[in-house]
């Protein structure tokens, strides 16, 4: 009973980094119906990029982590608004292949890079100690520090998006060009800028998410179509639209792959997409859809 | 002579250039010329066109699939996957002979596809697109747990043991010869029937085309299948020339990503188009694949700025410019007289 328990915390905590993956992806679809096929990519070169800085800051790997993503944020926010601006934004269209060809040759491309300059060996961001701590739930069960932390993080991080999104006057614009462009922008609204705005706040979700999944495990760079896919499906099994749609979509993921690695390791990542297409099949249209 | 006014102008469908009509001719030769490979060509040669044959059949289906079915897709190597193990499964366990077991394979490949199309068409434009990539993977996922083939290390295609080298290497020749032949056939054929006209409508509006009677659903589902089955084919052809299979060889993601860049490099929506691309591909291949990892760089950038700045690709600016069209599809009005031509494409 306390090991099934157990699956069950940790897939949830798991299913906490999956949100997590997802939170971008859901905004720039919600946004502009874009699907970014190297969204896992940018993740791993996000993980990569702490990686590196944390190097070079050249304080305590406490803290290292840390001062690493503070520096990449304005630097994740301003390539994410430039690639919108620059490439993006020509690919977008009622044909979906543009955006789909761009993007998938983008993944190829950061792969390709990563495995240039970092070779294919794994690697993983030195946390000082923060991804092999501990917190005791009591009765038998303990919790990784940092899984829970993530948990957390993700939590806040679809709070903070749904607020954005329900409640400020950005969130109001994504919106509306998310409703009607041309009427958007007929009020003044500039839906180039407004989709890269979108841009570029996905990508600090995705710097926060490399960062930290690249604190929890290792990453290596040709890792990144396998969380693309992750990301996808809690997008899809929460429902498009709603950001807490997408953390009960990532949750459910994490938990089902959870279960399937407590029955065979060899079927964890099987269950989880098999839940997934169980999904397309009887709720279609996921399970708290908002945009259509 | 009645006076032209008063009779509604006469006129006849032509369906054929005249670069069609010379190019049928230059390609039937080229294609006798090319069965005579075995008996004096190189087997390394050999090998190589197999394995270009098979990207060539894998992109024109990719090709009907996104080009010409708006329905596009990054796991079609799901079917490519799958017909090399049906022909596998075929040959290993049952004693089929494996040359007799490639069209077979290529058949059980789009019965599977039926169910599977299913659960695809719920998701649409790019969401079809990673549902599909999805649906690869639990292909891949399941076959590498299934010991018999081998699991995530793959296996040997046993069942050629008691072929000689030569034999096999000359069938295995003409099969993908065939099968390269018939898949650009098959799709030109298919365009250019009444399925394919609807086809051709329902790209250009789905709304339009439904009003005036198309069956959309039906319609996609036939290019849906017979895209299975020509992947179906490729995967066997190209794992009965290697010999060997595994699970990340037979369902990985670069089938689509060279096939995605065959297709845009060449000219997606046309047939011409793959065929160029997978010669561009080949040479590129060729004389840059030592640079490895910068190699697949350039490619992404390539497959990037084609589709931004030539989204038409080579052979769509090539044919814009020139007005050439060696698979026609579209069905052009001649007047009888006065002999004006009018293009309708």
């Amino acid at each position: 009973m306390l090991g099934w328990i157990d699956t069950i915390v940790q897939g949830v905590l798991l299913g906490g980094l999956y949100a997590m993956f997802a939170m971008g992806q859901s905004l720039i679809f919600g946004v502009m119906r874009l699907t970014n096929t190297a969204h896992g990519d940018f993740i791993i070169l996000a993980a990569f990029g702490a990686f590196s800085l944390a190097l070079a800051v050249g304080l305590p790997p406490a803290a290292a982590p840390w001062l690493a993503l503070g520096l990449m944020l304005p630097i994740a926010f301003a390539a994410g608004y430039g690639l919108q601006r620059v490439v993006l934004n020509r690919t977008l269209g009622r044909d979906p292949l543009p955006s789909l060809v761009v993007t998938f040759g983008l993944a190829i491309v950061i792969q390709n890079l990563l495995q240039e300059i970092y070779s294919a060996d794994p690697r993983s961001i030195e946390s000082g100690g923060l991804n092999t701590a501990s917190v005791s739930l009591g009765g038998g069960l303990a919790v990784g520090t940092l899984p829970l932390l993530i948990f957390v993080i993700a939590v806040a991080m679809a709070i903070g998006m749904q607020l954005l999104f329900d409640r400020t006057p950005i969130g109001r614009a994504f919106r509306a060009v998310s409703d009607d462009k041309d009427a958007a922008e007929l009020m003044g609204l500039d839906h180039r800028h407004v989709y890269a705005l979108a841009t570029g706040i996905a990508f600090l979700l995705v710097a926060v998410a490399g960062t930290l999944h690249g604190m929890k495990t290792t990453v290596s760079p040709a890792d990144g179509p396998a969380l693309l896919l992750y990301a996808f499906e809690a997008v899809i099994i929460g429902g498009m639209g709603s950001f807490y749609g997408t953390l009960a979509g990532g949750i459910i993921l994490g938990v089902t792959q959870a279960i399937g690695f407590r029955f065979d390791p060899g079927w964890g990542i099987w269950f989880g997409h098999i839940v997934f297409l169980a999904m397309l099949v009887f709720r279609p249209s996921g399970l708290f859809p908002k945009t259509r | 002579m009645t006076p032209h006014a008063l009779t509604a102008p006469q006129f006849d469908v032509s369906r054929a250039t005249t670069a069609s009509r010379a190019g049928a001719v230059v390609g039937l030769l080229l294609l006798v010329c090319l069965a005579t490979f075995p008996f004096w060509a190189d087997a390394g040669w050999m090998r190589e066109f197999n394995e270009m044959a098979c990207y060539l059949i894998f992109a024109m289906m990719w090709n009907l699939l996104a080009g010409y079915g708006g329905m596009v897709s990054i796991g079609q190597q799901a079917y490519l996957g799958l017909g090399g193990y049906a022909l596998l499964a075929m040959g290993n366990f049952l004693g089929v002979n494996p040359f007799v077991a490639v069209p077979i394979a290529a058949v059980l490949t789009m019965l599977v596809a039926l169910p599977v199309s299913q659960i695809a068409f719920r998701l649409q434009g790019g969401y079809f697109a990673i549902g599909t990539w999805v649906i690869a993977e639990v292909f891949r996922l399941s076959v590498a747990n299934v010991s018999a083939v081998g699991g995530g290390s793959g296996t040997s295609f046993t069942a050629l043991r008691g072929i000689d080298k030569a034999t096999r290497q000359s069938v295995t020749f003409w099969l993908c010869l065939a099968g390269a032949a018939a898949s650009v056939a098959l799709v030109y054929w298919f365009l250019r029937s009444r399925q394919g006209l609807a086809l051709l409508a329902i790209r250009d509006s789905e709304i339009a085309s439904e009003s005036q009677g198309v069956n959309v659903r039906a319609t996609k589902l036939g290019v849906y299948l017979v895209a299975a089955f020509g992947a179906g084919l490729a995967g066997a052809l190209y794992f009965l020339g290697n010999l060997r299979i595994s699970p990340d060889a037979a369902f990985t993601v670069n089938w689509s990503a060279f096939s995605i860049f065959i297709v845009l490099i060449g000219g997606i929506g046309t047939i011409e188009g793959p065929i160029i691309g997978v010669i561009l591909f080949y040479l590129l291949n060729k004389f840059f694949s030592d640079y490895g990892t910068w190699y697949l760089v350039g490619l992404g950038l390539l497959a990037i700025v084609v589709t931004i700045k030539f989204p038409r690709g080579l052979w769509g600016w090539l044919s814009h410019r020139f007005d050439l069209h060696f698979f026609p599809v579209q069905r052009r009005l001649v007047l009888r007289e006065p002999d004006k031509e009018i293009s309708h494409d």
